[in-house]
């Protein structure tokens, strides 16, 4: 932590413009916050629970693009498949929350296992380009294919009745309910599950040295392939959470509801530095939160252009990110 | 080679043939009336066509049953316009060349509306369209309005001053927040005019944001608009935006009335996210006027079905033009366009006048969310 506050600040020596940017950006909304506290916290508040969201999406990109070096595009897509399950087990088969969640989490790990064995191993010893455009393929793929009438319907449907009973409460003039309660909560608790699976576990520990170096963790007696697969359900594990919470959050399901989140989520992977769990977190609440105040102060017309521009110049000025190790790529 | 030349003669003396034996059944029988109805009998839009004919269809049997219009029994055609362009040109083509009709109901989208508005123009045949909003069917592009075209529906920026004195006379509201989607002319259209007529009422906008097409999170607007604490809420969009910001603004606990137009007419609709909400549209099966009463059973006896509000209107604009020739008093297009500038009649989906674009002066239903269902509330005048 120490360390990579360090080098920010190095960072920010070195580019003092966009310290200034920053500072200014900082005071005006500190301005805003002065003139009209509460409606800041709603905002704030807000930004966190939808920042919730997206690191829970972010976390698969993340920790995909650590072990194999592969932007996986079609985890936004898995996403909606999370949120589908979701959407059918409970207003179909009225399950409660938790087995909800669990059917989602169990359907979104399979697919990501079929993909990652079906589309991506294949490729492993491709040129990287090769895996990335094969990434967006399974993407449009998964997205068109729903789609049709016979699946899913290219229809908006809505999420009614929603599998829990919603409330909501005035604190202090800012609203709070209980669906963010749960969103906070069910993305923390699996926040630090994966924390402590990746830094704790001897499995999290064989995923590490696999990111590190494939060849020399195989010769170690590390099943790589297996390993490679594991990640890529544990991270669809979060992003079928992610779906579920979203659509109970945004209460409308259809087939391309996965492709902004999961870009939002790449963007705070990106930000966070793509390749670190803690920088994706942080990167997501930092995006969800930025979207919210650009969405309150500016306008929801101009969010997305920000949160594309904020990646953009991410990727032209640090393209490690917050918390990304300096470039330590091997051929 | 010649043996080819020779069959294409044969086949072309042949068609030629066929086609004359046509003619003469073509021509119309002395003392008949001719009308096309035109709208999508297939394709995507096909119910939509098929309710405006029914309503089309029921008007003229009951006028033919009461002996027709000016003594001559009303004829009916039916044009396949498919909600396209191209087709609804071709439909108007037949209509009008082959099968010589004076009059043309329809059509439905405004997309086929607009080409078939030019053609019958050129060829002094009087169109009037049940349901097609667009501003440009009954103007032409330099906004001078077409002669012989009408509607019976009203247009988009209508619905905007009629939800805003419903708000203002109703409900009593002073505060009003309107959210917008700045790519889609029918949500601006309605938003706008609504903000202008509350505000010459009396209202204050107290809110005005957009949002983009693909937006799901509404929650910075939404606080907002629970921060200006607003009395009525105007929602122009469309039904599938209208049940994620209805959803959402019941979980920031905002209080106001939901407002919309007919774009939440739909079986989509989340009743629970739209509870309590007011939306204005072309009529109401459940509207108390005799009339409305009257025309409900009879297209129930005929069909089975409650008509919904593309049956009504057809119904309407098959009235307009029947009227029309009633008060020209003689069967000639040109001065029956002239008649129904002036007609005053009753339909199904109110008092029918037309101002000098066209459009109908009446009064639009205002329908109420509630506890899961849709009831009329209000009929409100312009």
């Amino acid at each position: 932590m120490q360390k990579t506050l360090g080098r920010f600040t190095l960072f920010l020596r070195r580019r003092w413009y966009i310290a200034l940017i920053l500072v200014l950006v900082l005071l005006w909304l500190l301005n805003h916050a002065r003139q009209n506290p509460q409606l800041f916290a709603q905002f704030v508040v807000d930004g966190l629970r939808l920042g919730f969201v997206y690191a829970l999406v972010a976390l698969g990109y993340t920790m995909v693009y650590g072990i194999v070096r592969l932007i996986n595009f079609a985890h936004g897509d898995v996403f909606m498949i999370g949120a589908f399950t979701a959407y059918y087990a409970s207003t179909r088969w009225h399950w409660s929350l938790i087995p909800t969640m669990l059917l989602a989490m169990v359907v979104c790990s399979f697919l990501a296992v079929v993909i990652e064995r079906v589309a991506y191993k294949p490729l492993r010893e491709a040129p990287r380009i090769a895996a990335l455009i094969t990434a967006i393929g399974v993407s449009f793929f998964l997205e068109y294919f729903t789609a049709l009438d016979f699946v899913f319907t290219p229809n908006f449907i809505s999420f009614t009745p929603l599998p829990i009973k919603f409330q909501s409460w005035d604190v202090a003039g800012i609203t709070v309910s209980n669906i963010m309660f749960i969103v906070i909560g069910v993305s923390t608790f699996f926040l630090v599950l994966l924390y402590y699976i990746v830094y704790r576990t001897k499995l999290g520990k064989a995923m590490r040295a696999v990111a590190w170096d494939k060849p020399t963790a195989r010769l170690m007696g590390i099943d790589v392939d297996w390993v490679i697969s594991f990640t890529f359900a544990l991270g669809a594990a979060l992003a079928g959470v992610g779906g579920m919470l979203y659509v109970i959050v945004y209460p409308q399901v259809r087939t391309f509801l996965g492709v902004m989140p999961g870009l939002k989520s790449f963007i705070a992977a990106v930000f966070g530095g793509i390749g670190s769990i803690p920088g994706a977190f942080v990167g997501a609440l930092s995006i969800g939160m930025i979207e919210n105040l650009c969405g309150a102060y500016l306008s929801s017309t101009l969010r997305d252009l920000i949160v594309f521009a904020i990646l953009i110049a991410v990727l032209l000025y640090k393209p490690t990110g917050l918390f990304g190790e300096t470039a330590k790529e091997k051929a | 080679m010649k043996r080819k030349f020779w069959s294409l003669v044969s086949l072309a003396l042949v068609l030629a043939l066929l086609l004359s034996a046509c003619g003469p059944k073509a021509t119309p029988a002395p003392k008949s009336i001719k009308i096309a109805i035109l709208g999508p009998l297939t394709g995507a839009n096909a119910t939509f066509g098929a309710s405006n004919r029914d309503g089309a269809l029921m008007a003229f049997e009951e006028w033919n049953a009461k002996g027709g219009v000016l003594g001559m029994q009303i004829e009916w055609v039916l044009g396949d316009s498919q909600c396209d362009p191209k087709a609804g040109a071709d439909a108007a083509k037949k209509a009008i060349d082959e099968d010589k009709v004076k009059y043309i109901c329809g059509a439905v989208c405004s997309s086929e509306s607009i080409p078939i508005s030019q053609y019958a123009n050129e060829k002094h045949v009087v169109q009037v369209s049940g349901t097609s909003t667009n501003p440009k069917v009954t103007v032409d592009d330099a906004g001078k309005v077409k002669p012989f075209t009408f509607r019976v529906c009203f247009i988009d920026p209508f619905q905007g001053l009629v939800m805003a004195k419903f708000a203002l006379n109703n409900l009593k509201a002073k505060t009003a927040a309107v959210v917008l989607d700045v790519g889609n002319d029918y949500i601006k259209g309605l938003a706008e005019f609504f903000k202008q007529a509350f505000e010459a009422g009396g209202g204050k906008v107290v809110v005005w944001e957009s949002f983009v097409k693909e937006d799901t999170d509404f929650s910075a607007i939404l606080a907002k608009v629970k921060d200006a604490n607003p009395d009525v809420f105007f929602i122009p969009a469309y039904y599938d935006k209208v049940n994620l910001i209805g959803a959402q603004a019941k979980q920031k606990g905002i209080k106001a009335a939901l407002l919309g137009g007919d774009g939440w007419d739909s079986a989509d609709l989340d009743r629970t996210a739209a509870d309590g909400g007011y939306f204005s549209n072309h009529y109401s099966p459940e509207d108390t006027r005799p009339m409305v009463v009257d025309f409900v059973a009879r297209y129930k006896a005929k069909y089975g079905t409650v008509p919904d509000a593309l049956a009504a209107l057809g119904y309407d604009a098959a009235l307009a033009i029947l009227n029309g020739i009633k008060a020209a008093g003689v069967d000639d297009p040109d001065k029956v366009a002239k008649a129904i500038e002036t007609v005053k009649f009753e339909g199904v989906s109110g008092m029918i006048t037309f101002d000098p674009l066209h459009n109908p002066i009446k009064s639009a239903a205002i329908l109420h969310v509630t506890g899961g269902a849709v009831k009329f509330e209000a009929s409100v005048a312009p």
